[in-house]
């Protein structure tokens, strides 16, 4: 898993930059990787029972769930109407507020500002939002030090890597590889002592809040009502970022906003619950304008970017509530696909069963067909899902865009049409069920198994047994026990 | 009660003992049991890969060769889910094909839920052959059903001669997934040995898994593995205790 940040977006104008394009490579490597399986279950597999018992403490966890979903559509079907109130509250408090159509807009917004006020080192609290905009590669092409402060991120940045978890973003990688990466970095003796470890990157990272111009957020809401804009952290390092530094830059997806102060207590009670299976993270910073006369700390600017990047064109079409989500990660840490393959091998920044929503819906199917049908349906998302996003049924509708946008094979449309059309009879079904019976019955092993199975069934084959179906099927064992029954009569 | 029996295309191909369990066991709790021949496939494959106006055909099908059943009763939860979850919404535009959907959709059940919901039976007078433990697996399609396991787990519980042990990441996805086991069969194959590994930790003899799909799934793996325990249908069980109790009151 020691992965080498490869050239971004190998095709330009995507929505999200691509990692690595082989999603059926990296898928191969990785459900044979024992180690990264053991290490998931250790951390999401975990997370993911944190989240249903603190879900369970709540009087109607599932009443919450609709209620923030709700408040979601609300106001994703009146986005341009919360979107300008968040504006004018924003500017109100003294803050400045730009929309940005695309990444690389958004980018050159923020490195503007950069250069506007002198900003040479800029420290940066968690926001995946920047890892969309591959912002820190912007920053330095301009010349500007951006500096990760979240824990694994500053990990990911010193080792040049990607995060493969919304929330955790260095969950591939064990205390033993953080240790050699710190020494390598820090020039240290090598430890894998996690406190030890922390201790060095807290030392180094606190000189450096004090060192840095600008700080730069995501933001988890911001509340239209208000301009107030909420950042939830654990580290306290979102804290330091936001306000430190005399410059803040907030950068937010266009979906971030919530209509009122009134609805953020729903998304608090469910946000950490879902994440971490924390009733609150550590730290929940509620920021209204920046300094304002007679107030000692604090920012003298705050400057908030609110990026489309491909939302509207989602916004408009039947997967808007796919833009409900909050990147809790419980889809991921509840997702059984996830926890064999990793994050990596989704291929972008959003990885798991949103990704495989996200990541299409952005980019196109026709660059990432593998994305909605690796996925057994199983639901384990959708019933995690705090803002209850029907990720199975999108990732259906998905592929039925497929196959009208003709991505799918001719040879596989062909299949399900003969299929289909074999069912609407009972003749030609049972003949379909006669041919398979004989077939796959000169197919066995002496075990009454099937090893190797041909054609695309030997994916079957490759992983398990395939059974030999009995000499006769339920039909004929139901129409002998029916006549024995009217002999016994 | 007259129940007519779906009996699905997998388990009339690959388990026609678990059909004749459902059958066997419907009459002994009382119900008249039919088998509509007609029956074909519920549209889940078409369906969940994107082929829709194909599932509609097959739907049609379905609700047609049942329209004069009281109950419908699969052993297979998957397909039930898939009646459930889609076919009222397959039909959005055709009023007249929706009505009906929604008349043959609230006459489905699984076979687990028929026995507690509708039939509300009580086990505790039927006693297996031998003491057998259990382990249980949540297939998924009962988060489909918005279903639990609790009542399989409590039917089982009932049976004299039963022990039960609980599957650690019980309701984690076995891999099956239809099409996705032979397409990602990498990634399946990793879900369902995990899945297997714990079925060997508990140390039952017996998963009870409720669904055709993960049950050819399991079982292959557990026999590719050479995993201790078997697969066996909740009906299996249930049947051989109605077997044996019938058995030991005639001699």
């Amino acid at each position: 898993m020691n992965s080498v940040k490869e050239s971004s977006s190998p095709k330009r104008g995507l929505s999200l930059p691509v990692f690595h394009p082989d999603f059926m490579a990296e898928a191969h490597a990785a459900s044979a990787d024992a180690v990264l399986h053991a290490a998931l279950d250790n951390s999401v597999t975990k997370k993911d029972y944190g989240r249903r018992s603190s879900l369970a403490e709540l009087p109607d966890a599932d009443g919450l769930r609709q209620l923030a979903g709700d408040i979601k559509r609300h106001t994703l079907d009146h986005l341009d109407y919360y979107l300008e109130l968040l504006e004018r509250n924003v500017i109100k408090h003294g803050g400045a507020v730009y929309f940005a159509a695309t990444r690389e807009e958004a980018n050159d917004l923020i490195v503007d500002i950069a250069r506007r006020t002198g900003s040479k080192l800029v420290v940066k609290s968690k926001s995946m939002v920047s890892e969309e905009t591959e912002l820190n590669d912007a920053l330095i092409a301009a010349g500007i030090e951006p500096l990760e402060t979240d824990l694994g991120e500053f990990i990911l940045q010193v080792d040049n890597d990607h995060p493969t978890h919304i929330v955790m973003p260095v969950i591939h990688k064990n205390a033993a590889e953080i240790g050699h990466i710190f020494a390598r970095y820090f020039k240290t003796p090598f430890t894998d002592n996690p406190q030890e470890l922390a201790e060095m990157a807290r030392v180094y990272l606190r000189n450096r809040f004090n060192q840095a111009d600008m700080g730069i957020s995501g933001v988890n809401f911001a509340i239209a009502e208000t301009g107030s804009l909420v950042l939830c952290t654990n580290e306290g390092n979102g804290r330091m970022c936001t306000t430190r530094p005399r410059v803040h830059v907030a950068l937010m997806g266009m979906e971030k906003v919530i209509p009122a102060l009134d609805d953020l207590p729903v998304f608090l009670k469910l946000l950490a619950r879902s994440a971490s299976g924390q009733a609150l993270t550590q730290y929940t910073n509620i920021i209204t304008g920046c300094r304002r006369p007679g107030e000692h700390d604090g920012p003298e600017e705050l400057h908030l970017v609110i990026m489309d990047n491909g939302r509207s064109k989602i916004l408009a079409g039947e997967y808007r509530d796919t833009l409900r989500c909050i990147r809790c990660g419980a889809c991921l840490n509840a997702c059984p696909i996830y926890r064999k393959v990793g994050g990596r091998t989704y291929g972008s920044v959003y990885p798991g069963p949103i990704g495989a929503l996200l990541t299409p819906l952005f980019n196109g199917l026709e660059n990432h067909k593998h994305l909605p049908h690796a996925s057994s349906l199983c639901g384990a998302c959708f019933e995690a899902c705090p803002v209850k996003i029907n990720i199975p049924e999108f990732l259906i509708k998905l592929k039925r865009d497929e196959v009208q946008q003709g991505i799918t094979t001719r040879s596989e449309r062909t299949v399900f049409k003969l299929w289909a059309w074999g069912l609407q009879h009972a003749w030609s079904y049972r003949l379909g069920q006669v041919v398979q019976r004989v077939m796959l019955r000169t197919m066995g092993s002496k075990d009454g198994w099937i090893k190797k199975l041909p054609g695309p069934a030997a994916g079957w084959t490759a992983q398990r047994d395939f059974p030999i179906p009995p000499k006769h099927d339920f039909r004929y064992a139901y129409k002998q026990y029916r006549s024995g029954k009217n002999r016994a009569k | 009660m007259k129940v007519s029996l779906f009996v699905t295309c997998l388990t009339d191909l690959f388990a026609p003992d678990v059909g004749m369990a459902v059958v066997k066991t419907l009459e002994h709790f009382g119900c008249s049991v039919d088998f509509p021949t007609a029956q074909t496939c519920c549209g889940q494959p078409a369906f969940n890969n994107g082929y829709p106006a194909e599932a509609r055909a097959l739907a049609v099908k379905m609700i047609d060769v049942f329209h004069d059943a009281d109950y419908i009763i699969t052993p297979s939860g998957s397909c039930c889910a898939m009646i459930r979850d889609h076919y009222i919404e397959l039909f959005h535009d055709d009023p007249d094909q929706r009505k009906l959907a929604e008349d043959f959709v609230a006459r489905c059940y699984e076979y687990v839920e028929f026995l507690t919901k509708i039939l509300k039976v009580d086990l505790s007078t039927l006693s297996l052959p031998e003491n057998e433990t259990f382990t249980y697996h949540f297939t998924c399609h009962l988060r489909g059903l918005g279903a639990t396991g609790e009542p399989a787990i409590r039917l089982l519980k009932q049976l004299g001669g039963a022990q039960f042990t609980a599957l650690e990441k019980a309701e984690q996805c076995c891999g099956f997934g239809g099409t996705f086991a032979i397409k990602y069969s990498d990634i399946s194959g990793a879900m369902v040995r995990d899945k297997v590994q714990c079925g060997s930790k508990t140390g039952a003899q017996t998963m009870i898994v409720n669904d055709g799909g993960c049950a050819m799934n399991i079982g292959g793996a557990c026999h590719r593995m050479g995993a201790s325990f078997r697969v066996q249908h909740i009906a299996q069980i249930i049947a051989a205790a109605v077997e044996h109790t019938a058995g030991a009151k005639a001699s």
